[in-house]
């Protein structure tokens, strides 16, 4: 169960053609959080898998709603309601568009990806999976696409299940097509994982799960930042993501739901907008996607996402994602050449995110010294607890590159990197 | 830089790299473990405690070099002590490590723990510092689940 301890060796590529196209520093004029000094040192940010930043359009947007059309949405009579709520609703057809649903309709707003997918777990999950049922997970989860399931195995008496993993961090296809079986009653995988970065092929396990009619819930929280993502492409029942790691709003994000599957689930909170109408005796459901949407939303930060969304359009996303990789290869063939180090997560399919520990130094104090140098990194088990038991290990350091960050800060982290060697030698 | 160094003292990186008392006594009458949930930080501390005094001291688990080196020193301040004496070093070393003044009046120094002042710059690591202590206290007041400093 050991990772291997050869560090694989990426050989330092030249900047990839699109790369010439993509000019990063135009894209960093737009993130006015990324032009400051920390700690006497220009801010290098590497913890895009944390939560990314803002551009100026997403701060903007959300400033004019308060500014100048502030008001509740759906109820009111008046022009500042009328604008709410065309701007609120104007956001989720901008989301549907982007992550290619059919309807509007399927696009439910939440808090984020943990509440799209407890929203599936206390749903469609209480209605469907009984005694003896199980739910399909991986290894690499997320403690937020496990601990929901394993809430509700516990309460129905299933039994919650994991595909295992190799080495290097990939799903291991075959194990998984055996685990599908008739008391499948849900697959929860995660798209790109937080801690590894490995980029699962999503469609294929969809298929193989859609031959026995199991539905498929994505934890896009990772990807939709990072490369353009179709659910119906990807045959995804349900996708759920955060506006704060695509570059929108904090407390804000997204479930996508398949019309039929949503339309059969029951509501989850219960209160105003998500009604047609109440009795003392009896209520009956608002249609969607408003019966999943209880209580006043979170309307800034919808119309925030909607501007994310416009500005990663704006954005040439082929060129975007090559970049990205770019970095990531380049950080792994930099931090990977350090002595005493080991990568964690070396999957042929991955982008973002450079896992790794450094022999004899605790993730905890690589984190502090970076941070003295204006480096900010993650340090810990990145609420991947189960993942780093697989590589019995306490915790890793994750440097994760978004489409703003240069190679010249990679560089920076490797020479703090270095210097923490110095400190600990 | 010198707040690293603050941090990161030799006599500190020296206890990360050869924690003393590091082990399990054969024969303790107390003991605790300790959790940092967000850091996965681990600590099982063991107690050998006669009467009034602690007699012997012991941790394993796994963790930074802030929570490791407090620990093998927080062991060596408290061999011989009386459990009085222990309740005021653990106040002592909260204090330093929280950027507190010292309360002054009776009871043992901390002496080579005062190493750790340098923590109280660093906010985020002063649980790592005060773990080993808190678990200690667990320990002696005979609870024996984990505690956490989160």
């Amino acid at each position: 169960m050991h990772p291997p301890h050869r560090i694989p060796v990426f050989p330092p590529q030249e900047a990839a053609p699109h790369a010439a196209a993509f000019d990063v520093h135009e894209i960093r004029s737009h993130f006015p959080v990324l032009h400051q000094s920390v700690r006497g040192k220009p801010l290098v940010y590497l913890d895009n898998a944390a939560t990314t930043h803002k551009p100026r359009a997403v701060i903007d947007a959300v400033s004019r709603f308060y500014e100048r059309d502030n008001s509740n949405v759906h109820r009111g009579l008046h022009a500042l309601s009328e604008r709410a709520t065309k701007s609120f609703e104007d956001a989720r057809h901008k989301v549907q568009q982007f992550i290619g649903a059919a309807e509007s309709c399927e696009i439910v707003f939440t808090r984020g990806t943990t509440e799209g997918i407890n929203l599936v777990a206390q749903t469609y999950g209480r209605r469907h999976v009984g005694p003896g049922d199980e739910v399909l997970i991986t290894t690499m989860e997320h403690h937020s696409n496990i601990v929901p399931w394993q809430l509700l195995c516990e309460e129905n008496g299933a039994t919650l299940r994991v595909v295992p993993i190799s080495d290097s961090g990939e799903l291991l296809l075959e194990e998984y097509e055996r685990m599908l079986g008739p008391r499948t009653r849900l697959v929860a995988l995660v798209h790109l994982s937080n801690a590894l970065g490995t980029i699962n092929p999503v469609r294929r396990m969809a298929d193989a799960a859609r031959a026995y009619g199991i539905p498929v819930l994505v934890d896009g929280a990772q990807a939709v930042a990072h490369f353009p993502v179709d659910v119906r492409d990807l045959g995804a029942d349900f996708y759920a993501f955060s506006g704060h790691k695509m570059f929108g709003p904090t407390g804000i994000g997204v479930l996508y739901g398949r019309r039929a599957l949503l339309e059969e689930m029951p509501p989850w909170q219960a209160g105003g907008d998500m009604i047609s109408s109440v009795t003392f005796e009896k209520s009956s459901w608002n249609r969607l996607p408003y019966k999943f949407e209880a209580g006043t939303p979170n309307i800034a930060g919808a119309i925030g996402l909607g501007a994310a969304v416009d500005w990663l359009e704006g954005v040439d996303r082929d060129a975007a994602a090559a970049h990205e990789d770019d970095l990531t290869r380049y950080a792994m063939s930099a931090i990977g050449s350090i002595p005493g180090v080991r990568l964690i997560g070396t999957a042929r399919e991955k982008s973002s995110v450079v896992s790794f520990v450094i022999t004899g130094i605790h993730p905890h104090d690589v984190g502090s010294i970076l941070d003295r140098e204006g480096i900010a990194i993650r340090a810990g088990h990145h609420c991947t607890q189960p993942l780093m038991n697989r590589y019995d290990l306490p915790a890793t350091t994750r440097v994760s590159p978004a489409l703003y960050n240069t190679r010249d800060e990679i560089d920076a982290a490797v020479r703090a990197l270095h210097k923490v060697i110095e400190i600990f030698r | 830089m010198s707040d690293l160094s603050d941090l990161y003292q030799e006599l500190i990186l020296d206890h990360n790299r050869r924690p003393r008392n590091y082990g399990r006594p054969e024969t303790p009458n107390r003991r605790s473990e300790g959790y940092n949930p967000l850091c996965g930080d681990h600590i099982t501390l063991y107690l050998v405690v006669d009467g009034e005094t602690i007699r012997d001291v012991r941790f394993e688990g796994t963790g930074c070099a802030v929570s490791k080196a407090s620990a093998s020193m927080m062991t060596e301040a408290l061999k011989g002590k009386s459990l009085e004496d222990a309740e005021i070093l653990f106040q002592s070393f909260h204090r330093l490590v929280t950027g507190c003044p010292e309360l002054g009046g009776k009871g043992p120094a901390l002496g080579k723990l005062s190493v750790f002042s340098g923590v109280s710059e660093f906010p985020m690591r002063v649980k790592c510092a005060t773990l080993a202590w808190h678990t200690m206290r667990a320990a002696l007041e005979g609870r024996p689940e984990a505690v956490s400093t989160e």
